[in-house]
């Protein structure tokens, strides 16, 4: 900590010109808060890693590595539309509800009305805009807060997808290769001591896409100022209220492709499922060292929380703790998570 | 992006004109058929207190309100502005009063932020390009500054660097500046006025609104006056006297005399701090503080004031030090233990640490004495309540419609007024002022001076913490000079000039010192 160029002490030399310069060099960059929240979360991951291989044998098994990964796939997907939203102060609590509405809906292009399997990954793909787009029009145009707009989106998918499928789950039966999207694995194919499944490169390849958006084109970059102010945004002449709306909508087609990955691996919709997993997705973002007050947050970071709260629970279960117990083991490390951001800030 | 160049010379050499611009806000009539002309090369300042309009004026120069009535020229040819960039396209920038930076964004991404240079497809960002024509600008300016460091980690001087790179990146030939100097201490005044002369060269034409009457005479060519609402004059700055301006400003003479400060050497000893420290903020500072006697803390931004005031308040953990009240060793560890001993502080910062803004005044004027108004120790007794508020409404004149209104829409003036009725209402006989004038109108600060005058005759002692030299010397008994946490000197209200108060918040014994161990 004691690297860090301290605010106050900068505050107090104000009367001679300070140079700046070297803010941008590697040492600098390396210190840099977001940074060392980052390298904190990844030396928690492996920290939590080396305990429980060191805890349990079967943990560093490969099969039990690939369901690791594989179980993270739909949260990491999730939490990475979440991050988008968080980043601009915002809350999404539908992604988890609307993730269920994308895969029913592919179910009933695909099973309902027969259609080609592109047409289903085109259908969860596009509600998941659809919806996400809703919501933002609600918050950014009706002024409706995040967290209200994105309760009652949440509710009003959940009914609307029990009500589309009938309450009933929608297999994929006369799509065979539905499944694959999730379940095959292309690597695996390609390099057989690798058998990772599609649904991780696909959690791989939205990550890069995520993080590229966020860091490297216009929209990632009016997704940051929403989040720091939204105010200065706007007398900037930037078209705020565009851009929240394309945040949200980007974050729901985000949604999509997870409801695509989760249907693919049940081979079914299931219209019941969905809520809570946006507090998952929640937790994975602010472990990652996302700030739910805006401005913050890296892919990177998301990433690697969605691994921490995959691998607790996993190295949990190989080690027989009881499940109501790693529920509260989780709770605990969110609060952990998050307590420690505050006070490393505090300590800045 | 660029500013459209118009070759046809206009007849009357005016950058801007407005011209019966007239504004309402619902109830109000914000402005009232307000005029200014704007010569190019010229500092204009725009004066009149808080209320008077200048900032809604502004506000419709550069787009973020529009006009209800009336005409804008530029150049001498009519335009419609319709939103910040309609401004911006105009060659029209303005440096907002709170400064509207992202803190997160580097300053190169602030300043370009909405015309970000892009490289592939129009959709990706041209990072290098961004930060060379960054550094170009501040290369101009003569600034030295990473265009790649987060604008949250620059001083507030810096940050208002970057806000008028930002503004000059339009080619802007209009800049707009609401009270720039208000956080700025006075080196970094001097380098901010570089800017301004280096801009007037250029023919950059600037309106500038400011609450200091030094200032003026320093940087403005010519002053317009508005009050409530409406255009009272344009006058040289040169050949004007201050006292016209300021009349011209309230709509009265103002009384010169300063009021007479009762002699209050000889009291007893109420506080008294030893040796007291924290990191680098402060550095073992000691001082006594009298019964009846007003002590000013004078210094430039950053020299510890608001941290030792903090420090003693319990807001901040102390390293060292103790704390004597009444004679008695003071164990203080939060504020709820520093108002036990009865120590108030306001804070400079009214609006986030000293009200609620959303509550209304009597909710204010009790919040930190509910306790004394319960019945059966539980209900809130409201007759109690509201016939206190009205007691301190009426004793300290503030100017509410009714005890209800909510305190956010009162003035500056009137909220502090609040602040103060809280913490007598308290029973505090240590009180801490923090910048108790900032951001109140000329006709309001003379009613916070005469009441803290009337504290101290009382027999309240009072700390004041300003960072306005004329207010430290008129209001104060002993005036303690602080520079990078430590006090660097005393002065007794006799021997205290604006001259040895500077003098004295410069000097930097520790200047090296902490320069090798902060890092």
């Amino acid at each position: 900590m004691a690297t860090t160029p301290n605010p106050q002490a900068n505050l107090t030399m104000t009367s001679t010109p300070v140079s700046d310069a070297g803010a941008g060099s590697l040492r600098a960059r390396l210190f840099h808060p977001s940074t060392r929240q980052k390298l904190l979360a990844f030396a928690s991951l492996l920290a939590l890693m080396v305990f429980f291989s060191v805890a349990n044998d079967n943990f560093l098994q490969v099969d039990n590595l690939v369901s690791i990964l594989q179980s993270t796939a739909v949260n990491g997907v999730l939490a990475i539309a979440c991050t988008f939203v968080i980043i601009t102060a915002g809350i999404d609590l539908s992604v988890g509800t609307m993730m269920t509405f994308c895969s029913v809906m592919a179910g009933v292009f695909l099973t309902y009305w027969g259609l080609p399997i592109y047409f289903g990954i085109f259908a969860a793909i596009f509600f998941g805009a659809l919806c996400g787009w809703t919501s933002g029009m609600l918050i950014a145009k009706l002024k409706v807060p995040p967290f209200i707009a994105t309760l009652g989106m949440m509710m009003l998918l959940k009914g609307l997808s029990l009500v589309i499928s009938g309450t009933k789950p929608i297999y994929f039966n006369d799509t065979p290769s539905f499944p694959q999207i999730s379940q095959e694995s292309l690597i695996g194919d390609l390099i057989p001591a690798l058998p990772i499944p599609n649904a991780v490169l696909i959690l791989f390849l939205v990550a890069i896409a995520a993080g590229v958006i966020l860091n490297k084109t216009v929209f990632g970059r009016y997704t940051f100022a929403l989040g720091s102010n939204e105010e200065a945004l706007r007398l900037s002449g930037v078209k705020v209220d565009f851009w929240k709306v394309t945040v949200y909508t980007v974050s729901g087609a985000i949604c999509g492709i997870a409801g695509l990955l989760i249907a693919s691996r049940l081979n079914s919709a299931q219209p019941a499922l969905g809520q809570g997993y946006e507090l998952d997705a929640i937790a994975a973002v602010v472990i990652g060292g996302t700030s739910l007050s805006g401005g913050t947050g890296t892919i990177l970071g998301t990433i690697i929380g969605a691994f921490i709260m995959s691998v607790l629970i996993n190295g949990l279960r190989i080690m027989s703790v009881a499940q109501e117990w790693q529920t509260v083991v989780t709770g605990v490390i969110i609060i952990l998570a998050v307590y420690m951001d505050i006070l490393r800030r505090r300590r800045q | 992006m660029q500013p459209e160049q118009t070759e046809t010379a206009n007849e009357s050499g005016y950058l801007i004109s407005l011209r019966n611009v007239t504004k309402r806000f619902p109830g109000v009539l914000a402005l009232d058929n307000c005029q200014l002309d704007l010569l190019p090369g010229e500092v204009h300042a725009l004066m009149g207190e808080n209320g008077a309009g200048k900032s809604t004026l502004m506000k419709i120069l550069s787009g973020v309100y529009q006009k209800d009535e009336g005409s804008i020229f530029v150049d001498g040819k009519e335009v419609d502005i319709d939103g910040p960039r309609a401004a911006q396209e105009l060659g029209i920038g303005i440096i907002h009063q709170e400064l509207n930076l992202m803190n997160h964004l580097s300053a190169a991404q602030n300043i370009f932020i909405g015309r970000e240079p892009r490289g592939r497809f129009g959709m990706f960002l041209d990072e290098e390009a961004l930060n060379r024509q960054t550094a170009e600008i501040f290369g101009r300016m003569r600034l030295k500054l990473d265009p790649r460091t987060q604008v949250g980690e620059l001083t507030v001087a810096k940050q208002q660097m970057v806000e008028i790179a930002k503004a000059l990146s339009f080619n802007s030939r209009v800049l707009i500046m609401d009270e720039p100097t208000a956080a700025l201490n006075n080196a970094e005044i001097d380098e901010l006025f570089r800017i301004i002369r280096d801009l007037q060269a250029q023919g950059v034409g600037i309106v500038y609104i400011s609450h200091k009457m030094d200032e003026l005479r320093r940087i403005s060519n010519r002053v317009t006056v508005m009050r409530d609402g409406k255009y009272i004059a344009t006058v040289p700055t040169e050949e004007t006297p201050i006292d016209t301006i300021i009349s011209m400003m309230v709509g009265r003479q103002l009384d010169g005399a300063r009021p007479v400060i009762a002699n209050a050497g000889d009291n007893k000893i109420v506080l008294e701090v030893k040796g007291l420290s924290r990191g680098h903020a402060i550095r073992d500072v000691s001082f006594q503080l009298r019964k009846g006697e007003i002590l000013g803390f004078a210094g430039l931004m950053g020299a510890g004031r608001t941290e030792v005031a903090r420090a003693i308040f319990g807001a901040d953990p102390l390293d060292a030090g103790e704390i004597f009240i009444h004679g008695g060793k003071a164990v203080i560890k939060s504020p709820s233990d520093a108002v036990a001993h009865g120590i108030g502080y306001l804070s400079e910062d009214r609006k986030h640490f000293g009200l609620a803004t959303g509550l209304d005044v009597k909710a204010n004027v009790v919040m930190s004495s509910m306790n004394r108004f319960l019945k059966q120790g539980f209900f809130l007794d409201q007759a109690a309540i509201c016939n206190t508020a009205q007691d301190y409404v009426r004793r300290l004149a503030i100017k509410t419609p009714s005890i209800d209104q909510p305190a956010r829409l009162l003035s500056g003036g009137n909220q502090q007024k609040i602040v103060i009725a809280k913490w007598l209402l308290r029973d505090c006989d240590i009180l801490f002022f923090d910048e108790p004038t900032r951001g109140i109108d000329i006709g309001a600060k003379s009613e916070i001076y005469k009441l803290l005058n009337a504290l101290a005759e009382q027999g309240k002692a009072i700390v004041m913490i300003s960072s306005e030299l004329p207010e430290v010397l008129r209001m104060s008994h002993r005036v303690l000079v602080m520079c990078e946490g430590r006090i660097t000197g005393e002065l007794s209200a006799a021997e205290a000039s604006q001259e040895k108060i500077m003098q004295l918040a410069t000097q930097r014994p520790s200047a090296v010192a902490a320069a090798t161990t902060t890092h």
